[in-house]
Formats: structure tokens, sequence, C-alpha cells
């Protein structure tokens, strides 16, 4: 008798700590399946080739008034020769929505096929959907040698 | 005995074959002047399954890399017996079936289907249709081409936009920071793996869900048998209603072969990943729509980016469309005009910016 009214009143105590026992069990093995699973989905940071200096292109290269594009690291940018004579290096991705840009002799700026973005020799974003310009570079000559590196990394 | 009827009583002892056989004999398809917009899922459906026949066959010679990727599938087009018949077959029938699938979507909104208690059948439904978009851009770019990495650039960065989110899926799709071969073996994976699997679970939920509530009777044909009994038509499915689906079958297959045969699938150049994006480059016209909105956005609409804004109200607009059954009264009314409102402006939205993007250049 003792027993029985014992087992009825610990009956609904007993259950909770069970559900909660194997509740937190099965979420703790869930957890532990699918953290691996979502790291893994992540690709590992590539290490971005540091791009100190890059040979962009030779002199003679390009005529007056054209565009290059060239491998800045894992990225591709552009060498612009404008009509006066001045080198001017940009990021060839758009800021708009990733396409590579090129440089329009008809137009003298930076056109963006995709969406018809159009940004000044200096990058600027100038009419058309981009929203930011693109980075610009700093050009130097070594010699016959055009190089090409990021702002402040001398 | 045949040996047809002993197979048939084989099965009976074991599975109820008589049951199966009640039920098929049981189905109908209700008869009025909307009933050919019936076709159209089974027509999807038929189109998906030619996929899933043609997409096997391109397996066998397809390799999912940046160097082998598009020389495959110039193999496949130029070398392998009728290569050039299975790979235009599989991506003619691709473009029939967005466009089935999305006036199927179209026809079950306007002739209200989605009502209660078939809320779930139009969710299924949708995200099939999402499905369907999202097997289309994962396999354009597996040939590798010019085009299909410029888009695959500019459609994996559109979701890169979603504050915090953003960049975490971006990075997913991509396979890392850039559009680069790791891209291609991701897509590869979600085109003939991922989708496949969670389409043929969706596709079996949405046959289920149509089978349990059987065909919609749109609103004003239900008003009119409700006041006139006896005009009220059906039709049996089986045989019946098959056998001229079985035939609009056929149309589509003879469609296929003929659009194969006279416009057979470009290849386009092989991509290079530092070259500019060419002129005039677009996507497939199903995604023209919100490629012209998108062009046609200023770069700042007030404080907010244009793109960031534009990808925002694309997503709200497909959350609330297909969130739309939802708020449907299930009686005439304004509430109920203004849903019918809204779907007339998606439509011409879609129509409109679509034929301006062709035109616009």
């Amino acid at each position: 008798m003792n027993y029985q009214s014992t087992n009825v009143e610990a009956s609904p105590k007993r259950r909770r700590f069970l559900e909660v026992f194997l509740g937190t069990g099965v979420m703790a093995s869930l957890v532990s399946f699918l953290y691996p699973v979502l790291r893994y989905i992540i690709p590992p940071k590539t290490v971005e080739l540091t791009a100190d200096n890059v040979l962009a292109a030779h002199v003679g290269d390009l005529k007056p008034n054209t565009g290059k594009i060239f491998r800045f690291g894992s990225r591709p940018a552009l060498l612009v020769l404008t009509s006066d004579g001045k080198y001017h290096a940009m990021s060839a991705i758009c800021t708009h929505l990733g396409c590579t840009v090129e440089y329009r002799s008809d137009l003298r700026d930076v056109w963006c096929a995709c969406h018809g973005g159009l940004y000044a020799v200096d990058g600027r974003n100038i009419s058309g959907p981009p929203p930011r310009p693109l980075e610009s570079y700093d050009v130097f000559l070594k010699a016959d040698e055009i190089y090409v590196r990021r702002p402040g990394n001398a | 005995m045949g040996i047809a009827d002993g197979l048939r009583q084989w099965l009976d002892e074991r599975f109820g074959w008589h049951e199966i056989r009640a039920f098929i004999e049981h189905k109908t398809v209700p008869l009025h002047r909307y009933s050919y917009w019936y076709f159209l899922g089974g027509m999807t459906l038929f189109l998906f399954v030619i996929q899933v026949l043609t997409g096997i066959l391109l397996l066998l010679y397809y390799r999912p890399s940046a160097n082998e990727a598009y020389e495959s599938v110039q193999y496949i087009m130029t070398q392998v017996r009728f290569g050039w018949l299975i790979r235009s077959i599989h991506s003619w029938s691709a473009n029939l079936m967005v466009f089935t699938a999305a006036a199927h979507m179209f026809s079950v909104f306007f002739l209200k289907s989605y009502r209660k208690p078939r809320e779930l059948t139009w969710l299924s439904g949708m995200l099939l249709l999402f499905l369907v978009l999202g097997f289309g851009f994962s396999g354009y770019l597996l040939p590798w081409n010019t085009l299909s990495v410029f888009a695959t650039k500019v459609g994996t960065d559109i979701p890169g936009q979603i504050p915090v989110i953003g960049k975490w899926i971006m990075v997913f799709l991509r396979g890392g920071e850039d559009v680069t071969g790791a891209t291609l073996t991701r897509f590869f994976g979600f085109h003939v793996a991922v989708l496949p699997g969670i389409a043929t679970l969706m596709i079996g939920l949405h046959l289920l869900l149509v089978q349990r509530f059987g065909m919609s009777v749109p609103p004003g044909v239900e008003e009119e048998w409700k006041t006139k009994p006896l005009e009220q038509r059906e039709m049996r499915f089986f045989p019946n209603f098959l056998l001229r689906e079985l035939m609009a079958w056929y149309v589509a297959l003879a469609v296929l072969g003929g659009l194969a045969a006279l416009k057979p699938w470009e290849l386009g150049t092989k991509a290079d990943l530092f070259a500019s994006a060419p002129p005039g480059i677009r996507p497939e016209w199903y995604f023209m729509f919100m490629f012209q909105t998108l062009r046609m956005l200023p770069a700042k609409v007030g404080f907010i980016d244009g793109e960031l804004l534009g990808v925002l109200c694309f997503g709200a607009a497909f959350l609330v469309w297909t969130l739309l059954p939802f708020f449907d009264p299930g009686r005439p009314g304004r509430l109920q005009r203004l849903i019918t409102g809204i779907g007339f402006f998606a439509l011409a939205y879609v129509a409109v910016m679509t034929m301006y993007a062709y035109v616009a250049k």
C-alpha cells in the first residue's frame, strides 16, 4: 500500500526529470552532429595572395585611351592609360553586384556590362547603380615595367 | 489462368491490389470551362521527369571541374552520338519547366485553388517553384562558359547584400569569397544531389496533398453548381483525364524535339575569370524582371544602397506572395478583391519588366 502511494506521488516529478534528462541529451547530441556539418560547409579561409607590388604591364603594352585587365593577387584589376599619358589602376570588381568592369575608349570611362554602371578613370562611381567607388591602387614605374600596389603599401 | 491474372492475384493477396484499383477508378476531375488549367501541374511533372532522365544521361560524360567542365560539354555536343540532342532537350525542357511551373502557379492563384483546406498544397508548390529556379540557376553554371560565370557572380552577390547573414550565405554558395572552380563543384552538388533529393520529397508531398483534397473547383463555378446541381460534371481520372494529359505530354515532347533540332542549345565561350563582362550580358528570361529592376535602381535611394533596397523588396514580395493564401478570407469581399489585384499587379510587373529588359538593352 505504502509503496503504491509513493509511486503515484513521485511519478510526475520523475517523468519531468526523465523528459528533461532525455530531452537535453537528444538536443546535445543533435548539436554535436550539426556543428561539424555547419563548420564543414563553410570553406576554410584561403590566404589571400598579398599583392604588394604586382607587375601589371610593360610600358608600350597599352596605347593611350585604352585599358587592360590584370591579375591583382587572386582578383582582377584594371590598368588604364589615359589620352594624356597618365596611368590609373583600380579593382576591376564592380561595387554593384561583382561583375568585372572594362575601360570604354569611346566613353573615356570605366563601364560595367552587367547593369550599366559607370566610373571615372580614378574609380569614382559617376552613374548607374554602383553604390561605391572602385578601390584605386597606386601605379609606379621601374624601368619599363608598370607596377601596381595598394595605397600605403610601399 | 493467365500470367497477368496470376500476378494480379499474387499482388492482391499481399498488398490489397483491388483497393488501389478501386481508389484509382474512383478518382475524378471536375469538368468545367477552366478545366484545361488542370493540365499544367502534370505537364510540369512530365518535364521534371524529362530533366531527371536527360540529366542522368549527361552525367555519364560531364566532368564537374573548372578545367574540364567546358570541354566535357563540348565533347557531349560534338563527339557523343546524339549528345547535342540530350543536352539541348535538357536545356529547353528546363526553360519550359520554369514556364509551366510559373503558369501553373498563376492559374492556381487566379482560380483561387489555394483556399482552405489547400494552403499547404500552395506552400509546397511555391517551394517547388523556388526549387525549379534553384535548379535553373545552379545548372546554368555547369557548362562553365563566360555568360554562366558572370550570371553566377551577380546571382550569388545578390543574397550577399542581405544584412548580417548575407556574407555567410554568399561564401556558402560560392565555396569561398569569389566565384571559382570551388563554386562549380558546389553547384554541381546542389544540382544533381541536394536539389533533386528535396524536390522529390516535395513533389511526393505536393501530390499527396492533391490526392487528399482532390482538384479545387473555382469559386464562380462552385456557385453555379450550387444553384444548378444538375450542371455539375466530372471526368474519371483514369483513364479519361490521364489519356488527355498523355496527349499533351506527347505534344510537349514533339515541341522539345523540334526546339532541340532547330535551335540546339549554345555553349558559348569558355569562362575566363580574369576577363571583363561581355557587352549585352543578361540572365535567362525568367530572371529578367529582377535584372531590369536592379539595373534601373539608382546607387542610393535615400540613405540605403539601391541594390540592397531591391533585394530586400524582392525578398519581401516573394514572402508575402507565398503567404497570401493565409490572408484570403475565402469569401468575396474587399480583401479578396485586393488579393486578386495584387496578383494582376505582380503578373503585369513581371511581364512589363521582362519585355522592357529585352527592348531597353
